[in-house]
């Protein structure tokens, strides 16, 4: 019997560093691979069709994937939690309009009408996520209803009117085509919030327990973990970056309808996984997130710059997906397996 | 002797506190105190409501009525968070771990030490950790992610978030020195500690090294409730003794005097003989008939190895172990639900198409599994149905489910289980714990099956039924059923089993013939210690 035995303790280290070593690769893996995927997709655009990487090219491929990478981000939050928001397509669609609307209306200026998007993005926030978390109905039927109902007093709302650019004040308008130091506005709040949730999520306890409740909700209820503050904190935090992308929609559109991002939502969660968030929560960064949002948009553009059909894009980013989570699931199954065996430390003999 | 005299206030405590689930009333009237400085134990049987005392005990689950008492005021806990702010720690039984997150952050989620603007502080973290990991004498890598842990490993991470928990601050005038823990300090402890099969898992040095790191958790005052089935570690570990039965308090009283016998009688209340029936002794053609369940050389990668044996006709075989020697596993491999990575299933001679339920059933193999709520049953679903599921093939006419012929199939099974019931369109979720083991049951002997697989047929349900589901088990045997009976309740398979086959960390251990089963060659077997090398199965 070998179970009297103490495991030998240096084995025992080497062993599980170079586990730990084999699963941060794999991570790190994820997101360098759509990194160079990335590159590898610009270069070839640029290869094909030098404007592609002109200034003005560089600049229209980031203020397309701002709106994307901010709301990726809010996903991110609400995904790592094992839960997940199909209402924010919607949110960015109605506070687009409202701010439109209000704008159009009373003259102000950006600062107010930011507020005003934030303040609509926190209130579906607020609806989806107590219906989760302390209403304890799944998510995906949630979301999905405030999809609908959200869209529905767009609708109500707009009445079939639009709101054109020139109604809008200049001062919005601004937020939308200036830039610093010529960096567009647009990618540079969006980066800010990402740098900002990348950064919380990393180093405060609340962020740290968004992973604990996606990684075991029992495990973290035991834990001490206010489950449904924290689920509740993320659904609010997705409704206002939500609130907040359809304020700068605005700004960057200046004509806005009622249904702006119809049906980003799914493009939204597809950046997401495939930025190697994943679907059942625990795992995956902001960063990646933000990665993914970025590549689909590029794939989007790099297919308008090569004159291929739009709907091809449709069917990449499908593609995308399936493999992400391909790979996703084989790579969760050789680590588990790896680690099993690091584990097996009374020596179980192969 | 230890014990503490009435005078001092316990730190926790129990007065008349009741819990029901549905018409199960785990707890009634139960009654605790908790000293600082001694070191408790709970026994009882699978099932007495030891489980849900502790939950209540950690504020994960609230009592129906009755008081918690901490330092002798009463007090509500909310939830786990009220507890460990109180300073109670609980190491479950079995492990909630976060597979993604690394061993440092599993131990102190929701509590990282922290530095300027409120940041965690992971070399803090890494460090405490590692200390931890000193004191419990263990070479965990603080930064590996949960995931893939032995369950050994799991409790160790489950010991080591509860020695973690630091004496709240201000709640009580603290022993000098040891006010909130420095981060890198492992050495503060909670003021009430609870442990429910701590030692299960581990091997003999590392529950050596949990037992020193108790005494001296005792020593400086903290108050340690013990939960083992070992009954020698409770008298080597423990002052006191609190028995459970069928959730009432038995007995408390200071364990000097006591013998392991008298604390067996306690917590059974009756004598062994009489919960067996008797048929189950002294049959000499068993054994005799044919393999109807062979399993060779069946290995899935780091849960289970080299496991081989028979089942014969008319048998009764009892797969014992500890909890997380993989005897559930092995079994959702025979019956296909995991797939083996080597090894071959054969049913009266023939072999099993792997990893396919399908085909096992087909073969007349079925599983009655252990997690009878979320795996054995649809709670949401009537009685009828449940029991239906098995045979929709059956009891079909013209292609259509017959609700007649479902409704007849439930009702024969029911007359013929004694199922206590209403109505047999009532959900299943209304019945008690033995009546829903009944449904299950049924269910499977339904579809009238070569072999059963019976996964802790009795856990969690009262001694009633318990004794009719194990005449039932012997009759179905008497009449040809081939059984395998996963069980961890020991005077369950003393009483019940033709052949006792013990499980160690994933391996066969031992093979013991019923006239040399006992509660101490089981046992041996199932720690590891000193079991007997076991011939190959004929």
């Amino acid at each position: 019997m070998t179970t009297t035995v103490e495991r030998p303790s240096a084995a025992g280290q080497s062993g599980e560093r170079s586990a730990r070593s084999l699963v941060d690769a794999v991570f790190r893996a994820r997101e360098i691979t759509i990194a160079g995927a990335l590159l590898l997709l610009v270069l070839g655009t640029w290869a094909a069709n030098p404007r592609f990487l002109s200034d003005q090219g560089v600049k229209d491929l980031l203020l397309n994937a701002s709106i994307l990478v901010l709301l990726a981000v809010g996903q991110s939050a609400v995904v790592i939690t094992r839960n997940i928001d199909l209402s924010v397509g919607s949110v960015t669609g109605l506070s687009a309009f409202a701010c439109g609307q209000f704008a159009a209306d009373s003259g102000h200026g950006p600062g107010v009408v930011l507020l005003l998007g934030l303040g609509i993005g926190f209130v579906c926030g607020l609806v989806s996520g107590a219906l989760v978390s302390f209403g304890r109905v799944p998510a995906l039927v949630v979301t999905l209803g405030m999809l609908y109902v959200i869209q529905g007093v767009g609708y109500w709302w707009a009445q079939g009117e639009q709101i054109s650019a020139s109604e809008v004040p200049d001062g919005v308008l601004r937020l939308g085509s200036g830039s610093l130091l010529g960096v567009p506005y647009l990618p540079l709040l969006a980066f800010a919030v990402l740098a900002a949730t990348g950064w919380f999520l990393r180093n405060y306890r609340t962020g740290r327990e968004l992973y604990a409740i996606g990684s075991g909700p029992e495990a973290a209820r035991l834990a001490g973990v206010p489950v449904r503050r924290r689920v509740l904190g993320a659904y609010l935090f997705s409704g206002t970056v939500a609130g907040f992308a359809g304020a700068l929609w605005l700004a960057r559109f200046g004509t806005v309808v009622a249904d702006n991002a119809h049906g980003w939502e799914l493009t939204v969660v597809s950046a997401v996984v495939v930025g190697g968030v994943a679907i059942t929560g625990g795992t995956g960064t902001v960063w990646g997130a933000a990665l993914g949002a970025l590549l689909l948009t590029t794939i989007g553009s790099a297919l308008a710059v090569l004159k291929i059909d739009a709907f091809w894009q449709g069917a990449i980013t499908g593609a995308l997906l399936l493999a992400a989570i391909s790979a996703d699931r084989i790579v969760n199954l050789r680590v588990t397996r790896a680690l099993r065996k690091r584990s097996s430390r009374h020596g179980h003999g192969a | 002797m230890e014990q503490p005299d009435p005078g001092p206030v316990p730190v926790l405590a129990l007065r008349d506190v009741s819990k029901s689930f549905g018409a199960v009333r785990a707890l009634r009237d139960v009654t605790l105190d908790l000293f600082p400085g001694e070191v408790h134990a709970l026994a009882g049987e699978n099932g007495a409501g030891k489980s849900t005392l502790i939950k209540v005990l950690g504020g994960a689950h609230r009592p129906d009525s009755g008081q918690l008492l901490l330092d002798g005021r009463p007090v509500r806990f909310r939830g786990p968070a009220d507890a460990r702010d109180a300073g109670v720690a609980v190491i479950h039984q079995e492990p909630a771990l976060f597979p993604d997150l690394s061993v440092a952050e599993n131990i102190f989620m929701g509590r990282q030490p922290r530095r300027s603007l409120g940041r965690i502080d992971r070399r803090a973290v890494r460090a405490a950790t590692a200390a931890l990991m000193r004191r419990l004498g263990v070479g965990l890598d603080p930064d590996r992610p949960a995931r893939g842990l032995s369950i050994a490993d799991q409790q160790i991470v489950e010991i080591a978030k509860a020695l973690s928990l630091p004496a709240p601050a201000g709640r009580r005038p603290a022993p000098a020195g040891s006010l909130p823990a420095p981060a890198g300090d492992a050495g503060s402890a909670a003021r009430v500690l609870v442990m429910d099969e701590p030692t299960a898992a581990l091997t003999g040095g590392e529950t050596a090294r949990l037992f020193a790191v108790v005494e001296t958790l005792r020593a400086e005052g903290t108050a340690v409730l013990f939960i083992s089935h070992r009954l020698e570690e409770m008298f080597r570990l423990c002052t006191r003794v609190t028995v459970l039965r069928d959730g009432q308090r038995v007995s408390s009283e200071p364990l000097d005097g006591l013998t392991e016998d008298d604390l067996v009688r306690r917590m059974v209340g009756r004598d062994l003989g009489e919960l067996y029936p008797e048929q189950r002794t002294g049959q000499a053609e068993r054994g005799n008939g044919k393999a109807a369940l062979a399993v060779r050389r069946l290995t899935r990668e780091g849960v289970f190895h080299d496991i081989s044996f028979e089942v014969r006709r008319g048998e009764i075989v009892a797969l014992a172990g500890l909890v997380g020697a993989g005897r559930t596993e092995v079994a959702q491999a025979v019956f296909g639900v995991d797939r083996a990575d080597a090894g071959r299933v054969e049913v009266a001679g023939s072999v099993l198409r792997p990893a396919s339920p399908t085909a096992a059933m087909a073969a007349g193999l079925a599983l009655v599994p252990e997690d009878r709520r979320g795996r054995g049953l649809v709670t949401s679903l009537s009685i009828e149905h449940n029991i239906g599921l098995t045979g929709l093939g059956v009891i079909r006419r013209g292609g259509l489910v017959s609700r007649a012929l479902e409704r007849g199939r439930a009702a024969d099974w029911a007359v013929r289980l004694r199922l206590k019931y209403s109505r047999l369109s009532d959900p299943v979720g209304v019945l008690s714990g033995g009546n829903q083991q009944k449904v299950v049951l049924a269910k499977w002997l339904a579809t009238g099956p070569g072999v059963l697989i019976v996964d802790e047929p009795t856990r969690g349900i009262d001694v009633g039924t318990k004794a009719e589901v194990h005449r039932l088990l012997s009759a179905l045997a008497a009449d040809g059923l081939a059984v395998l009976m996963i069980s961890s309740d020991l005077p369950e398979v003393l009483g019940m089993a033709d052949r006792v086959l013990v499980m160690h960390e994933g391996r066969l251990t031992a093979e013991i013939p019923r006239e040399l089963a006992t509660e101490e060659s089981v046992m041996a077997a199932a720690t590891g210690r000193g079991g007997r090398a076991r011939e190959d199965a004929v």
